[in-house]
């Protein structure tokens, strides 16, 4: 493994417009577990995860998200790494241990794009974690898509450029993947792991956007089963199955009853760090994006919350 | 309640159920009138102003369609539902990929 001071994705909060409805859709549809409900807050986790919880739902009076939580390997790195966002002329700040639902000490800042972004080293393990002696595969059957875990997001904003500095100088990612148009960078992809992405941004003209958040499944078979009961629940999807030529994931793109933008995804290679930076021309973005449709839809380019 | 049509001002006319979004009736029988989003009330693609008619609206993004919006008829497609016949003009809040409003090109 490749990992460095920053290990995974750990947490994403959303903003919905109906609690009981987006409960019901990351449950029965997405396939995650309510974890528990503390007023307008819901808490909710993947069968495969170990944290206490992966997805939090805030009742607002519009959708989009709030922040996002990335675990690093011990409490030290969240000075390290407090101190290097900082020297980027960054605000940081602190938040003390158990502030957040089962969240140790945080440091937390506003990315260029507008992002919040949160670092932890420490989260209560789920009651409900993954088997861990002589485990068996899950502890009960995985329902609605099976997502597995959370697996990344794709953020769109202003200031690229600024929230690029971020991720490759502050905090170690490697780039994967990225697009140019002119001189001008498009997208940018990055990895804290060995998978393909861990977090992705587009440029675009407002700040602090959500195009999607995503989630693991196991397989091409399940992509094909999350299709087919996407159809049958009539959720809104936005396409798929079909596959990225970027990472290589296989997914569909759907939307929860707030308008956020998910992904099932599935696949991607692997990434190492020996591995060279893939680069993608304005006239390839559609096979970038969707490789079997070579063309982008009006809505990857669009539609956001 | 009987099925409703709307008129979309200088485009077209397209009939729905009761009880169904203005949206959903286009999409159904492939009008492509506005624009389609997320569906559910979130992105805003979509909006519309209401100029005549009766409706009620579903829950649609205070940052897509603020209170003074929706006081005067704007509305989002996928969340209007007409209670009769009603007319409506597109007022698509629309965000362009920056890719396509740059003439740069990148040196090699």
């Amino acid at each position: 493994m490749t990992m460095k001071g920053v290990t995974k994705l750990g947490t994403m909060q959303l903003k919905v417009m109906d609690l009981d409805e987006s409960i019901a859709h990351y449950v029965n549809i997405v396939g995650l577990d309510l974890v528990e409900r503390v007023g307008k807050t819901a808490y909710l986790k993947a069968y495969d995860e170990f944290g206490k919880w992966s997805i939090a739902l805030h009742e607002s009076d519009s959708p989009g998200m709030v922040d996002m939580g990335w675990q690093v390997r011990s409490d030290a790195d969240l000075d390290r790494f407090a101190a290097r966002v900082a020297d980027l002329g960054i605000d940081v700040k602190e938040h003390a241990a158990g502030s957040k639902n089962g969240v140790g000490r945080r440091i937390a800042f506003v990315l260029p794009t507008g992002h919040a972004m949160e670092l932890y080293a420490d989260m209560e393990m789920a009651e409900d974690h993954p088997g861990i002696h002589n485990p068996d595969l899950w502890r009960k059957p995985p329902h609605g898509a099976r997502s597995q875990k959370l697996d990344h997001c794709l953020l769109y904003g202003d200031d690229l450029d600024g929230t690029f500095r971020v991720f490759k100088e502050a905090l170690d990612f490697d780039l994967t993947e990225t697009g140019f148009d002119g001189d001008t960078r498009i997208m940018a992809f990055f990895t804290c792991s060995n998978r393909a992405h861990d977090v992705a941004f587009v440029r675009f003209p407002e700040a602090g956007r959500l195009h999607h958040c995503a989630f693991k499944l196991d397989s091409w078979g399940d992509v094909g089963h999350a299709a087919d009961l996407f159809t049958q629940q009539n959720v809104s999807v936005d396409i798929g199955p079909t596959r990225h030529g970027i990472t290589r994931g296989q997914t569909i793109y759907f939307f929860d009853p707030s308008g956020n933008r998910n992904e099932t995804f599935a696949g991607g290679y692997e990434w190492y760090p020996d591995h060279p930076t893939r680069t993608w021309d304005p006239d390839q973005f559609g096979k970038a994006i969707f490789y079997y449709e070579r063309a982008l839809n009006d809505r990857f380019m669009g539609v956001v919350t | 309640m009987m099925p409703w049509t709307v008129t979309v001002e200088g485009v077209g006319t397209c009939t729905g159920k009761d009880g169904e979004d203005v949206l959903s009736a286009l999409e159904r029988q492939g009008h492509r009138f506005v624009d389609v989003g997320c569906r559910r009330g979130g992105c805003g693609v979509c909006r519309v102003r209401v100029t005549d008619g009766d409706y009620r609206t579903l829950k649609m993004s205070r940052a897509r369609v603020s209170a003074e919006d929706e006081a005067c008829g704007m509305a989002l497609a996928c969340r209007l539902i007409p209670e009769g016949d009603c007319t409506v003009v597109p007022e698509p809040l629309s965000n362009r990929f920056p890719a396509t409003t740059t003439n740069a090109r990148r040196s090699s």
